[in-house]
């Protein structure tokens, strides 16, 4: 055991904390200091999510049982005190983070970040509240990350203002403080029943309850339920979606098509954590699966009906919230692991595709797209694009309309999931781990169900992003050849990277992936860890066993 | 007491949701702060309600039953300073969009007539 790496959960929390706290003693105007701060900030970032997922492998020297790191706030034992527990599935979301966090940073520092005060300190915040609700161990602190993320993610939205962006933010806001309150109201009814919020000692104490109390229960994980719904985009709960993620700027829009997953991430996590206790309502499969498929075909419609692009990349990041939650509705854990990879690989080329659209939307003669909604947004731009020209790297060639088409292509290859790219091994995956359950007894309606869904939001997605790639690229008049910045260029070409990697070593990542499934279909497992959780700088005996009664209620 | 405090949140949740599905921004960042208010009083309300019992538990005379439970009253203070923290927020820009668009709306424009 290595004392050195006992306290490598916390730092995923804490670097960005710190540094959005010395960001704020620089004036906004010391913008090469910020962005120093932040460049550091997000390599270790990036360094702390590789070690953690190195650790969960157990193929560091961290003396953590079965890979499990449990970091104890202030060393108080788990049920008592707050834990951070750091597991397969919170490494993996935390190295998604570090990723679209640092390529989306670089794409900002290229125009974005100077369009507003703050932005850099906003965004390490967000990024505190996307790692902190990726580790949190228990639900109150879920709550208080999920808003430190959503609160920066409010000032992120109204990023570079205008009266749309405004409009737009006012309706993210309103719906999320709503989803909030109803997160708190859960949480208080859990905790009035069993007398914890600990997410291990919940998953024992669920089991123990019945009657009355256990009807409450259940209606406490609905509400539960319902507020992570609301954030992951769950027909018909996703209404505020489209135009948030349409009107943020590319950057932020880029960054947000994580937040959608955040939703998800508690939804399987907590499912997997009540699953012995009965998951009740959202968690599991009686309600996740159908809301699966309506979202999938609200997405689906959505694309069809929408004109503009960036609507389009919106309600295509609707589609894959319901794909992941259909897929995760089946019985088993057997779609579990390709799910995770299918949100790996969608998450990715979503987030290029916002960042490639603001790039397209350069190319297109000036007014041409009378339908383009942000039209105000792009005027600014266009007053930049003149004022930075001398910094402009490379000659204005044809090479970067090439660019700019290649890499649209490549983003719906992945979206649609045709091959030969990651998506296709996702939906693929996906697919045939379905019609595998179907020999374990599930459902087959819902088998053929998902199949046919999954089918056909991939036509319609083709369709939808064939006619927009027509629209924006095989226009007759000439287009005007943008003028792009290696910094622009560079996080596009990481992220389908990625996804290229993620296709090239797809059989260990899904090797890797199936791990996790199976891990979180074992929850003793994650319970153990916790639970059993002595503190070795205390030197205390193990803490009270589940069994015993603690804090009863008068 | 329990009556009391039960129709208290009760009537404060119902006046905040019918004010939040109110179409003007004023009416509805009431209804959010009156839904603040009920929510913090359920929470508090899920440590049983308990008179005259100290939440701050004396060393030598550590029996549960004489206290109060505390961590609901820790959780309703964290509670109150993010909903007053969100809530400020959304008057900013609830202002912002007023003075943008003109109107009090929540779509940021009139229905027609």
């Amino acid at each position: 055991m290595n004392p050195w790496l006992q306290p490598l959960p916390v730092l995923p929390v804490l670097l960005p904390m710190m540094t959005a706290a010395a960001m704020l003693l620089t004036r906004d105007g010391q913008r090469p200091v910020r962005m120093a701060l932040a460049a550091v900030s997000l390599a270790l970032q990036g360094v702390v999510a590789l070690l953690l997922l190195a650790a969960t492998l157990e193929w560091l020297p961290t003396g953590w049982p079965d890979g499990i790191g449990v970091y104890m706030l202030g060393s108080w034992p788990a049920p008592f005190g707050i834990v951070l527990v750091v597991d397969r599935l919170s490494a993996l979301m935390l190295g998604l983070t570090a990723l679209l966090g640092t390529c989306t940073w670089i794409y900002a520092t290229a125009r974005w970040d100077s369009v507003g005060t703050h932005f850099h300190p906003l965004f390490q915040l967000i990024l505190m509240g996307l790692n902190g609700a990726f580790l949190s161990g228990d639900l109150f602190n879920l709550f208080v990350f999920f808003e430190i993320l959503l609160t920066a993610s409010y000032g992120l939205m109204l990023h570079g203002s205008g009266k749309q962006r405004v409009s737009a933010a006012l309706h993210y806001i309103g719906v999320n403080l709503i989803a909030s309150f109803l997160l708190l109201i859960a949480i208080a009814l859990i905790y009035g029943l069993t007398g914890t919020l600990n997410l291990a000692d919940l998953s024992l104490r669920a089991q123990t309850l019945y009657g009355a109390d256990r009807q409450l229960f259940d209606s406490a994980a609905a509400i539960l339920g319902v507020a992570f719904l609301i954030k992951a985009a769950a027909w018909p709960l996703n209404f505020w979606l489209p135009s948030t993620y349409a009107q943020a700027c590319a950057p932020v829009g880029a960054l947000f098509a994580i937040m959608t997953k955040v939703g998800i991430y508690a939804l399987l996590r907590i499912g997997s954590l009540l699953l012995p206790a009965g998951a009740p309502a959202a968690f599991g499969g009686a309600w996740m699966f159908p809301a699966g498929i309506a979202t999938l075909a609200f997405g689906t419609l959505g694309m069809l009906a929408s004109i503009d692009a960036r609507r389009i990349t919106a309600y295509a990041v609707i589609t894959s919230s319901g794909t992941l939650f259909a897929a995760l509705g089946m019985p088993g854990a057997t779609l579990t692991g390709p799910a995770l990879y299918y949100l790996l690989s969608s998450v990715a080329a979503l987030a290029a595709l916002f960042l490639l659209l603001e790039l397209i939307e350069r190319s297109q003669p000036f007014g041409a797209d009378v339908l383009a909604i942000t039209q105000e947004a792009f005027e600014t731009e266009e007053a930049d694009a003149a004022s930075l020209s001398e910094q402009v790297v490379g000659e204005p060639l044809p090479a970067t309309l090439s660019f700019l088409g290649l890499s649209f292509f490549t983003c719906a290859l992945i979206i649609v999931g045709l091959p030969p790219l990651s998506g296709f091994v996702a939906k693929f995956s996906l697919l045939s781990a379905a019609l595998r359950t179907a020999e374990y007894g599930a459902p087959t309606l819902n088998v053929w169900l998902l199949v046919a869904a999954m089918l056909v939001s991939g036509v319609a997605c083709l369709m939808a992003l064939g006619r927009s790639g027509v629209r924006l690229f095989w226009v007759p008049e000439a287009l005007q050849i943008p003028r792009l910045r290696i910094r622009e260029i560079t996080p596009i070409l990481i992220l389908l990277s990625a996804c290229a990697l993620l296709t090239v070593r797809a059989g260990p990542t899904l090797d890797y992936l199936d791990g996790t499934a199976h891990y979180l279909n074992e929850p003793g497992r994650y319970v153990e860890a916790v639970l059993g959780q002595n503190s070795p700088r205390l030197g205390t005996t193990p803490g009270p066993g589940p069994a015993h009664a603690r804090g009863t209620q008068p | 007491m329990e009556w009391i405090l039960a129709l208290a949140i009760g009537a404060l949740t119902g006046s905040g949701v019918w004010l939040l599905l109110r179409p003007r921004t004023f009416q509805f960042i009431m209804g959010l702060t009156l839904l603040t208010y009920a929510v913090n009083l359920f929470i508090f309300a899920m440590g049983r309600l308990r008179l005259d019992a100290p939440p701050v538990i004396d060393p030598h005379w550590a029996d549960p039953e004489r206290y109060a439970d505390p961590l609901p009253q820790a959780l309703v203070l964290t509670a109150i300073v993010i909903g007053f923290a969100t809530t400020a927020l959304f008057l900013v820009v609830l202002l912002a969009a007023r003075g943008m668009s003109d109107t009090d709306h929540v779509d940021g424009e009139e229905r027609r007539p």
